[in-house]
């Protein structure tokens, strides 16, 4: 994957996943990251690093808070950003995901920041375009900027990711962002941990580096991070469970499981919450527990990183400058 | 298609190879017209009969001509992905001289008329020979049968719901009970459609590590005990699995089979040429049903093959064009095309000395020809002279742009093979020849 690139401290055209990245390149993105978190608490937050480069927002899966950071990341770093919701569009009128993705590259873009609903999409989209391509979340495969963004939040609040134990809680089958969490956690050596339902732990997923516990007071013993994942609410049906209070009963984050963690242990979620399902409205807004707002915040930074670095690495090709 | 009548031709300095009488010796066989008049080790002593043409075999293998009994050939409703004539072009070039077609087209095959529309089809642009399968359901719905015994008067051997499986425990015993009074073979897709929902892959790590849904072998154990226990309660009954993919249903049938119990299984190349890390990073032209498994599982099929447990080798020749595999693959379409290097991936099992040539040929000629009572796949003075030349040893390496099938989605691209036909004859007549 490694080629010629500009810039060594991530030598990749595309950002499709965690898996494969070393704890140097993550650092180096994180650090980067780093310095774009003041720039975004000042009043004037517009930089030109990026004038006059494209990006396109593809999101073939409804999306507020991804979409807008990706969106707002591109907009301080003063790149055009346009965004596309293709479910609405396309797809409706039979157009491929190939289709797409060779029309858009023909309006020569810089970076495509793209989501879709299918494990795998996001790879198959790449290898057809010409730019820069960041996933933004392929099916239950990779979310790669919510693992960083949730590693520069850990990494601003303790110090460090290495020796912490993390427990990441509820729906790992379906969760890319439990992926892409395993992967860069036991690469910057963390102790992760899956906690979930036996329904809801895909087979072998001890396999990619995490012990898994079915008793969620099991699972957050001596924990330095709880991090929960959003149970979407179609898991209902199709019988990998039997209701949301039954699940909140068991998994979900109140105060009394959360006493099984080390004191003081923070709480992580990526968002959009489901309060009173996976986790109790009051855990969620503990200001002196809850990161869940830093995550936010320090996902623009992350973004911002990520386009700039992938931009560097894909300078505009020489015919797509203007022909006279 | 109009045919030119073959005269007598003399296969001279061949390795005569036929699994249905054992023979395995140097020899020579002469046809005449569309019959084999005779063959044998001395059969030339005496030098060739006068006025035959001679084909030199230079000492290559001469055993009868393959018999696929399980390929899509998508004719009709999917012709731009396969025609009768194309599937035949690419299954001339693998040997293979008589398939049994699947009825999942469109319209189904389901009624006499469809019968004989493929028959006609196959008259008129097919040199293979090509005898249709009936579905077992109408429509494929899994709910009523079709007009099994008319079917079996039209000449139909073999019913299944092609990739669909019959899912109603009462459906499919009554299919077993009713076929049983026309002695026909109900061969069934192993996959339990509930447990396999939903699922693109073989469950476990790598599917896991994909973010891919998997599908568990418990979709195939289950489905094929449930069909055994059936099986138990109909007298005569006769059940066939028509691919396999685990080593779980490997030991099933091997243990139904010690019991007693009527069935035959078969299983396709890519289950045991390949596993599950051919998908690797969501190769879609590794997208099958069932899944490729994992590697314990395609050393166990191939063990199987050696042990005589599975009786036939199917190409399971599923062919998709580019629409239905350029996609994300939990929406790509299922299927491998397997005719072309049906003979050759098998040949793999020989030289790596798993399995007798003899037994490996067995299950691609007399067995599958006697399970759906074909003519065929056997050596004999009076039968139909369908032959297959090859060279056992020969190297190549797959460039799946040249296969001859209309579409190519076969993962084997730059895979070394050794062994490939050099000739095909159906009815004495060289319908393939390698360049």
């Amino acid at each position: 994957m490694t080629e010629d690139v500009p810039d060594r401290r991530y030598p990749h055209r595309h950002l499709l996943g965690i898996a494969g990245l070393g704890a140097d390149e993550i650092e180096s993105l994180l650090d980067l990251a780093d310095t774009y978190v003041e720039l975004n608490r000042r009043t004037e937050k517009k930089q030109s690093l990026l004038r006059g480069r494209t990006i396109i927002n593809l999101f073939f899966e409804s999306s507020t808070r991804t979409r807008t950071s990706f969106e707002l990341a591109g907009k301080r770093l003063g790149a055009d950003t346009i965004n596309m919701s293709v479910d609405v569009s396309s797809i409706k009128k039979g157009e491929t995901l190939l289709d797409t993705a060779t029309t858009l590259n023909a309006m020569h873009p810089d970076v495509l920041v793209v989501r879709h609903p299918d494990s795998g999409a996001v790879m198959l989209l790449a290898s057809k375009v010409n730019c820069a391509v960041i996933n933004a979340g392929d099916g239950s495969h990779e979310h790669p900027t919510q693992a960083l963004l949730d590693a520069l939040t850990i990494r601003r609040r303790l110090g460090h990711i290495d020796g912490l134990t993390v427990a990441i809680c509820g729906d790992i089958m379906h969760s890319r962002v439990a992926r892409s969490n395993i992967h860069l956690l036991n690469t910057m050596g963390a102790r992760v941990r899956a906690v979930a339902p036996p329904t809801l732990v895909p087979t072998g997923i001890e396999r990619l580096g995490c012990e898994v516990f079915h008793d969620m007071r099991e699972g957050l013993r001596d924990c330095d991070i709880v991090m929960m994942l959003r149970l979407q609410s179609e898991r209902m049906r199709g019988s990998y469970l039997p209701s949301t209070r039954e699940y909140f009963r068991f998994y979900g984050l109140d105060y009394d499981k959360l006493a099984a963690a080390r004191p003081g242990a923070l709480i992580m979620h990526p968002g959009p919450m489901n309060r009173g399902v996976e986790i109790d409205g009051t855990v969620a807004d503990d200001i002196t527990r809850s990161v869940i707002l830093d995550q936010v915040e320090l996902g623009v930074a992350v973004r911002m990183a990520c386009l700039e670095i992938l931009s560097a690495n894909n300078p505009p090709a020489p015919e797509t400058e203007v022909a006279r | 298609m109009k045919r030119p009548q073959p005269g007598r031709v003399a296969y001279v300095n061949a390795r005569l190879l036929d699994p249905a009488s054992g023979l395995d010796s140097p020899g020579g066989l002469l046809t005449d017209g569309p019959l084999i008049a005779d063959f044998g080790p001395r059969l030339f002593a005496d030098g060739v009969p006068e006025g035959a043409a001679v084909v030199d075999c230079e000492g290559h293998c001469l055993c009868p001509g393959l018999v696929d009994i399980r390929a899509h050939l998508r004719e009709p409703g999917a012709e731009h992905k396969e025609t009768l004539a194309s599937a035949s072009q690419a299954a001339a070039a693998g040997g293979i001289t008589s398939i049994a077609c699947m009825p999942n087209t469109d319209p189904v095959i389901d009624q006499i008329p469809m019968v004989e529309f493929i028959a006609r089809r196959a008259r008129e642009t097919s040199e293979v020979k090509i005898y249709p399968c009936a579905a077992i359901t109408v429509g494929l719905q899994g709910e009523h049968l079709t007009e099994i015994g008319m079917l079996a008067e039209a000449d139909v051997t073999g019913f299944t719901d092609a990739d669909r499986a019959v899912m109603n425990s009462k459906v499919m015993r009554r299919a077993l009970s009713y076929a049983s009074a026309f002695d026909v073979l109900i061969m069934q897709h192993p996959e339990d459609r509930a447990l396999a929902e939903d699922g693109t892959m073989n469950e476990g790590e790598l599917a896991t590590r994909l973010g891919l849904a998997g599908v568990p072998i418990a979709a195939e154990t289950i489905l094929i005990e449930r069909d055994l226990r059936l099986l138990e309660t109909v007298p005569r009954g006769r059940y066939h699995v028509a691919h396999l993919s685990s080593g779980a249903s490997v030991d099933i049938i091997r243990a139904a089979k010690a019991r007693g119990l009527p069935v035959s299984c078969a299983t396709a190349p890519h289950y045991f040429a390949l596993n599950e890390t051919a998908v690797g990073d969501y190769l879609t032209f590794a997208k099958v049903s069932p899944p490729l498994r994992a590697e314990s599982d395609r050393q166990a099929v191939a063990a199987g093959i050696a042990e005589g447990v599975i009786d036939v080798i199917v190409s399971d020749h599923a062919p998709h064009d580019q629409d239905s595999k350029r996609v994300p693959f939990a929406q790509a379409a299922n299927g491998i095309i397997g005719v072309e290097t049906m003979l050759p991936l098998a040949l793999e099992l020989y030289h790596k000395g798993d399995v007798p040539l003899l037994d490996l040929l067995r299950t691609m000629t007399v067995r599958p020809a006697e399970l759906l009572k074909l003519p065929g796949g056997r050596l004999a003075a009076g039968a139909h002279a369908d032959l297959c030349l090859f060279d056992l040893d020969a190297p190549w390496t797959v460039d799946v742009t040249k296969l001859r099938s209309k579409s190519k989605n076969a993962p084997y691209d730059g895979r070394p093979l050794q062994g490939r036909v050099l000739r095909t004859v159906v009815d004495g007549r060289t319908i393939f020849e390698a360049e």
